[in-house]
């Protein structure tokens, strides 16, 4: 059985699913930037305490599922999303679900994902495919960040699901549970609604671990890693710290790509100039990004070393969250037509 | 737009979100990036020098098997928990080789279901898949 799904690629994980699952719906008109914008994605947050594969835990993204929710919420359209403790009936649903014709996304597990490379498989359970069908003993699958389709055996599928470790997916299910008429009109509203939360999240939100203060932070702390993990694991730390910035549904680089993208899209419904020159500040924002991890590849791979080096790394951070706290606040000021 | 081959660009090519000579946001296709490549080499490189020194340990007889297969497996004690079914203190214990040694075939079965291996190469630390 193979339902009526067309497989779109996309940069972002769970802003890509979101886009394809709503697809029908909006009649195409929710593409990945716009989910990722109207969802409030953009996010930072340095997590202390907290170690993953052994170096520092930092988020570039809001908590895993929230996207899909406050996309589907902001347009009105009603979720379904289930959680399992049983593997046979968290199967069962979906057999359901598919039986019914609708596509559903699953957040899972990618260590055990068999057609990611071995180099990208770690412990990281934030991960979002679309199943659309199943042939034989083969589940369809439509990553979004796979170019084409793929497939995995139903137990693969399982094993992916029940994937164990921090935020694991307990087989973790979810659909727009209804078609709602989308018009532009509530884009607008939701693109408006999405801005604002966006804004709050990253300029508002206390203690001084998340949003822009959190950025500045963990530039401050940059600068004494050398002197207090010692070259060789601040080096580590730094790899970590590019591979969440720069990798596959964390990229904090790249996510200020598309949330420049978002702001472009948006001013299609909402006729605020001042949108399209702020998106220039994000393009700002992401391009720095970008040389700051170049800054960190010069100190992981030997090329720098020096405290001057990490000096650097720091302020490139420090540098970061001035622009963006730019941003956020022209966006909050923005007299909303 | 980098195009640098990375692990995964052998197997997909990333989309990317870029602007176009007159400032539009397009997507584009890249194979990867070094920054990103050289990131995850130092990454992997982390990986085996702990793998090679729980190796070490558990060949001094400092460390059972399961050392080694944490480290191979990228888990930690509550990863492992968790897809064991122990408690982390049970863990704790059969990390000492002396208990590891007297662990019945059942307690053995679970710990190799964990880490995707058989029994026998979970108690002689054999790895051979990709």
């Amino acid at each position: 059985m193979k339902l009526d799904f067309e497989h779109r690629q996309s940069a972002h994980c769970e802003s890509g699913v979101t886009s394809s699952l709503l697809r029908k719906t909006s009649g195409n008109k929710i593409t990945e930037p716009l989910a990722f914008g109207i969802g409030a994605g953009l996010f930072f947050c340095y997590i202390p305490l907290i170690k993953i594969n052994n170096g520092p835990a930092i988020a570039f993204r809001t908590f895993p599922g929230l996207i899909f929710k406050r996309t589907c919420n902001a347009l009105g359209i009603p979720v379904t999303r289930k959680k399992f403790s049983s593997k046979e009936k968290a199967e069962g649903f979906l057999q359901q679900c598919l039986a019914e014709g609708k596509p559903v996304g699953c957040q899972v597990g990618v260590y055990y994902l068999s057609y990611f490379p071995r180099e990208y498989r770690f412990h990281f359970n934030a991960h979002n495919l679309i199943v659309f069908g199943k042939e034989d003993d083969n589940y369809l699958i439509s990553d979004p960040v796979m170019e084409n389709p793929t497939t995995l055996t139903s137990y693969e599928l399982e094993r992916v699901r029940f994937a164990k470790g921090a935020l694991a997916p307990k087989g973790q299910i979810y659909y727009p549970a209804g078609d709602a008429e989308i018009t532009d009109e509530q884009i607008r509203k939701a693109i408006i609604s999405g801005i604002k939360r966006n804004v709050n999240q990253m300029l508002r939100i206390p203690g001084s671990f998340a949003g822009i203060r959190g950025v500045k932070n963990t530039g401050i702390k940059i600068k004494k890693w050398r002197d207090k993990l010692g070259l060789q694991k601040a080096g580590s730390y730094l790899a970590q710290l590019v591979r969440m910035q720069e990798e596959i549904g964390t990229g904090g680089g790249g996510f200020r790509y598309i949330y420049a993208a978002f702001l472009q899209e948006a001013h299609a419904y909402v006729k605020n100039d001042e949108l399209l020159e702020i998106s220039k500040i994000f393009t700002q924002a992401g391009d720095l990004w970008r040389t700051a991890a170049v800054q960190a590849a010069g100190i992981y791979k030997g090329r720098l070393g020096s405290q001057a080096d990490f000096d650097q790394m720091g302020d490139y951070l420090i540098e970061i969250a001035a622009v963006e706290k730019n941003a956020f606040l022209a966006l909050k000021n923005i007299k909303w037509q | 737009m980098p195009q640098d081959m990375s692990a995964l660009g052998k197997i997909t090519k990333e989309v990317c979100y870029a602007t176009d000579s007159s400032g539009k946001y397009v997507t584009e296709l890249s194979a990867g990036w070094e920054v990103k490549i050289d990131a995850l080499d130092v990454a992997w490189k982390d990986v085996q020098e702990r793998v090679a020194a729980a190796k070490q340990k558990v060949l001094n007889n400092e460390a059972s098997p399961l050392l080694f297969f944490m480290e191979y497996r990228l888990m930690d004690i509550s990863i492992l928990s968790d897809y064991s079914g122990f408690w982390k203190w049970q863990i704790k214990r059969h990390l000492k080789p002396e208990v590891f040694k007297r662990l019945s075939d059942k307690k053995l079965q679970k710990y190799a279901e964990a880490f995707n291996v058989k029994v026998d190469e979970l108690k002689t630390m054999t790895v051979h898949e990709a």
